[in-house]
């Protein structure tokens, strides 16, 4: 067995079993298993970004196997300096959830940690299949957990949350579906990928075909304006489903871009390359307005991270190497901030229960350690340099300049948006005076917190400080992404 | 070739044999001694769905009883998944019917029997026979359909199965004469040559398939021949309800392709229009009937006026400009289909009879309230079936989608693509009920003094090794599709 399938199916059967064994009784058993199953799966992926070999951009960890014979589907997986970092994060951010629904969640742990772990498989599915409907399995596999997790562990309205998410969601990947269909008979019964990136299609079947694509991949970013579900969705979920949300989930989206809309319908892309880029802007200000005046911290992270995804497409969408890495780096920087923004507003709400921030006021009084790492998080997320947010952000400006001057000055807002609304709350959420009661008897972060913040607080720095790890890998694989799309593929 | 050959109807033989047994076994069981008739019934299905399986394995196609009857792989892979369906059946009815004090032989034999005619119809090769099979099984489920005779909904639901029933049946069989009018023979073989020839009077041909492709139509419950299978489903005891769902589905799917393409092949254009317009009426009636419901039984009998749609959508794309190159993907998706939603299907109603324990029926989507909590192990299976129904993967129905709608896909004609395109838009009307039945199994939370579900260590076990079958069947499809492609390749070339 591959190191990919491992990291696949490890996570997957320790979450079969953790549904298989649970009782509340034992709740703490429950825990343990899940931590040890996550951190196992986790340090499986290591050795995917040690060995990894960053001079060459063909797919590396391949496994081969058929799957479907009847329709010569494989069962073929491999990483590429695009994904393979996005194998790792999706493991670890699942050792982060699952430590921080450590004493949170109290009914139904084994469901709750066993949904995290299937997802975690599921998703590590999506980042390494080459196969294209192995990739829509895995894709729409990701709904289930979700929909559960969002469902049973979620807020007032999760149940509206939860149809919400699932149907948009299916609705646009259905249509996914037959694109990929009319590819395997265009490509004369092939699933593979990597042959699709050489099929030559007519302009106006790419143009389908990309919309196609769009439709599944848009809704998942999610881009304006079909970015309705994300909010409900967040606000709803428990801390870990709008952490994972945010942090790989939303990232699906995005990467689908990058291996199927890019390398197979290139000219389309270059053609709607303006749409994209016209509604990636609409979500970079728009939104990032929007944003501005939202009361619930969770609503306001949730558009930061629609605001955010924007500057991702954006960065893809301009065709350039520094615009393509930057937005995959900010894909991986937005992974750790808006986890850890989650994540520390998980930690406020555990207390207080409460997600509005006139609820708060003077936090960092009662809780200084805490308020040290949401001030830092909270850095990164209006893109401070020397934090991770930074990276990608200039990166995808600079591209963006390069092809376009207003198309950088209207992305380079995101900085001052940004800034503004997420300094905004912390200054009310976390400075001031001690606003009520609640906040004064606010207990500071345990050491389990501690250290599930501190990681991702290393990481943020660590990419902000020092992103060459991230962008020697994926190098290479970006450039001769672009090769392709440069070339035409009518016929 | 000898013309009685026996041998390709021992399957059908030994049933008959092992149901008159069963009958004159029974009548000297009491009450108490049922479990001699279940085991006894339990054991003939175990038989002769092994010989149909073997025979299957075979591969070979053989003509019997002066070519009234034919032994080829697609009759005998449908025949041993419909023993299979109906050992289900048994198995999850028995703790059902016992407590409704309808354990009584009669509900085997009609079973029995049912399946003797579904047996016939699979592998009918003369229209007569088609017929005659129809008919058996049939008269054996209005009975079943009518077994609680003191029972006022199920005495209704009975007289409209029975009445439809009559209807469609004479629609068939008018047809047929229409045939034999015009071609001379009710041999399907001869009727196909016929039609070849371009001897016979067109209008008649035409005509006569009206009549069939409505008469075929009314047993699939395909709109707008649908009227019958909500009250039924819902009027039915859920034992019979659960009989009518899975076995004769297939046997329907099995006349399709006996009576229009292996018969009707040359008349393709004119019966796939039909159908089209059928299977679109069919989406948009179930999938918005079905968003309405309340009744959980309803629901899932609107459910499955849509999900045919999917198996009549298969059959459709097959004769494409004249040419029938895709005719085996088609076919062979349609089969699949039809096998992956008994499976579900026959599942789903399981859990509903677990649930209408202690003379009560859990016939209401709201009974299910918190099953998550009262039974974790009988909810995940049920969201199994309902996300298989959905067609989400990784569950078996996902793929059964995936068949058809590529087999639309790849005729590579703006039509069907576009057919294909609204199918799909339809089914996320559909996903939106079966999300509900799991959103009240795990989003709500149980009613007041609800007692933990329990169930017979037998159907627990079968309902367990169903889930699996569908989820397993979502991780690795391959086996059965091969199987169901090689079916229709040898049916078509014969």
């Amino acid at each position: 067995m591959g190191l990919l399938s491992l990291a696949i199916w490890l996570p997957i059967a320790f979450g079969v079993v953790l549904l298989a064994i649970g009782r509340d009784e034992h709740a703490n058993v429950v825990r343990w298993i899940a931590l040890i199953g996550a951190i196992v799966s986790f340090i499986v992926t290591l050795p995917l970004i040690s060995h990894f070999d960053i001079a060459t951009a063909a797919f590396q960890f391949t496994e081969d196997l058929p799957w479907i014979e009847r329709f010569n589907v494989h069962y073929k997986l491999g990483v590429d300096g695009i994904s393979v970092w996005f194998v790792l994060l999706t493991a670890f951010m699942t050792v982060v959830v699952v430590v921080s629904a450590w004493e949170v969640i109290t009914e139904r742990v084994n469901q709750y940690m066993g949904a995290f772990l299937i997802l975690s498989g599921v998703m590590v599915g999506v980042f390494s299949a080459l196969d294209g409907l192995l990739f829509y399995v895995f894709f729409e596999a990701t709904l289930i957990p979700m929909y559960i997790i969002i469902g049973v562990w979620g807020g007032p309205r999760r149940v509206y949350a939860a149809f919400k998410f699932f149907l948009y969601t299916l609705l646009g990947s259905l249509l996914m579906l037959i694109a990929l269909m009319y590819l395997y008979y265009k490509s004369g019964g092939s699933f593979d990928i990597l042959t699709w990136h050489k099929l030559p299609i007519a302009a106006h079947a790419q143009t389908l075909l990309f919309f196609a694509f769009f439709a599944a991949f848009a809704v998942k970013v999610p881009m304006w304006p079909v970015h309705t579900w994300l909010p409900d969705a967040h606000v709803e979920a428990p801390t870990g489903g709008s952490v994972v949300l945010a942090a790989i989930m939303l990232k699906l989206g995005a990467y689908g871009f990058l291996r199927f809309s890019l390398p197979i319908v290139p000219d389309a892309s270059q053609q709607w390359a303006g749409f994209i880029i016209a509604i990636s802007l609409v979500a970079v200000v728009y939104i990032g307005l929007v944003a501005l005046v939202q009361r619930d911290m969770k609503k306001l992270v949730a558009y930061s991270s629609i605001a955010h995804m924007g500057f991702v497409t954006l960065g893809f969408f301009i065709f350039n190497p520094l615009g393509v890495a930057g937005g995959i780096v900010q894909m991986i920087s937005h992974g750790f901030v808006s986890g850890a923004m989650f994540l520390c507003i998980g930690v406020l709400y555990d207390r207080v229960h409460s997600r509005e921030i006139a609820s708060y006021g003077g936090v960092v009084n009662t809780m200084p350690k805490f308020a040290t790492f949401a001030v830092l998080f909270a850095m990164a997320n209006c893109g401070l340099p020397g934090t991770s947010g930074f990276a990608g952000e200039w990166m995808v400006i600079l591209g963006a300049v390069g092809t376009n001057f207003w198309i950088g000055l209207l992305a380079a807002t995101t900085l001052v948006f940004g800034a503004a609304y997420t300094l905004w709350m912390v200054k009310r959420v976390y400075f001031g005076d001690v606003a009520n009661e609640d906040v004064r008897a606010l207990k500071d972060i345990n050491a389990r917190e501690f250290v599930m913040l501190g990681v991702l607080a290393i990481a943020v720095i660590w990419m902000g400080v020092y992103p060459k790890p991230f962008t020697d890998v994926m190098q290479v694989s970006v450039a001769e992404l672009l090769k392709h799309v440069a070339v035409s593929k009518l016929n | 070739m000898n013309n009685f050959s026996w041998i390709a109807i021992y399957p059908e033989i030994v049933l008959l044999v092992a149901t008159c047994v069963i009958a004159i076994a029974d009548l000297f069981v009491t009450d108490a001694q049922r479990r001699v008739t279940y085991v006894l019934t339990l054991l003939t299905l175990v038989i002769v769905g092994g010989m149909h399986l073997v025979y299957f394995r075979g591969g070979d196609t053989l003509y019997a009883m002066q070519r009234m009857v034919v032994s080829d792989p697609m009759g005998h892979l449908l025949a041993f998944f419909a023993c299979a369906a109906v050992f289900v059946t048994v198995v999850y009815a028995r703790p059902y019917v016992a407590e409704r004090d309808m354990l009584k032989g009669e509900f085997f034999t009609l079973s029995l029997f049912s399946l003797l005619g579904i047996s016939a119809m699979m592998s009918a090769n003369n229209m007569l026979v088609v017929y005659l099979g129809l008919e058996l099984m049939t008269l054996s489920t209005y009975a079943l359909v009518a077994l609680r005779r003191d029972h006022a909904v199920s005495t209704e639901a009975a007289m409209k199965y029975f009445v439809l029933g009559a209807l469609s049946s004479g629609f068939l069989l008018y047809g047929m004469s229409m045939m034999y009018g015009a071609t001379g023979s009710l041999d399907l073989g001869e009727v196909f040559r016929a039609i070849g020839t371009g001897v016979p009077n067109k209008q008649v041909l035409v005509f006569g398939v009206v009549f069939i492709v409505a008469g075929v139509a009314f047993k699939l419950g395909v709109a707008p021949f649908h009227m019958w299978i909500p009250d039924v489903y819902q009027g039915a005891p859920t034992a019979v309800t659960l009989l009518i769902a899975g076995a004769p589905k297939l046997a329907a799917f099995a006349i399709a392709i006996r009576l229009l393409v292996e018969g009707m092949l040359g008349l393709a254009v004119d019966w796939q229009q039909m159908l089209i317009v059928l299977a679109i009426a069919s989406l948009v009636i179930g999938n918005f009937a079905a968003v309405a419901q309340t009744n959980l039984k309803r629901m899932l009998a609107y459910s499955t006026i849509a999900q045919i749609a999917f198996v009549v959508l298969g059959l459709t794309p097959t004769v494409v400009s004249g040419n029938t190159f895709s005719a085996a993907n088609g076919y062979s998706s349609a089969m699949f289909y039809m096998v992956a939603y008994v499976l579900t299907t026959l599942g789903s109603f399981g859990v509903i009879m677990i649930l209408a324990r202690n003379g009560s029926e859990a016939e209401e989507i709201a009974d299910l309230r918190g099953l998550n909590q009262r039974s974790p192990l009988l909810a995940a299976i049920m969201a199994v079936f309902m996300f298989s129904l959905a067609g989400i993967p990784p569950t078996v129905g996902f793929y059964a989608k995936f068949a058809v709608l590529q087999s639309l896909v790849s005729t590579n004609v703006y039509g069907y693509q576009l057919l294909a395109v609204v199918a799909v838009l339809l089914s996320v009307i559909g996903a939106f009920y079966y999300l509900r039945v799991v959103k009240t199994m795990y989003f709500e939370a149980p009613p007041e003094g609800s007692a933990p579900v329990s169930a017979p260590a037998d159907v627990n076990a079968l309902l367990a090794f169903n889930g699996a079958a569908v989820l397993g069947l979502g991780l690795l499809p391959g086996g059965l599709m091969t199987a169901c492609v090689t079916a229709i390749r040898v049916a078509l070339a014969t």
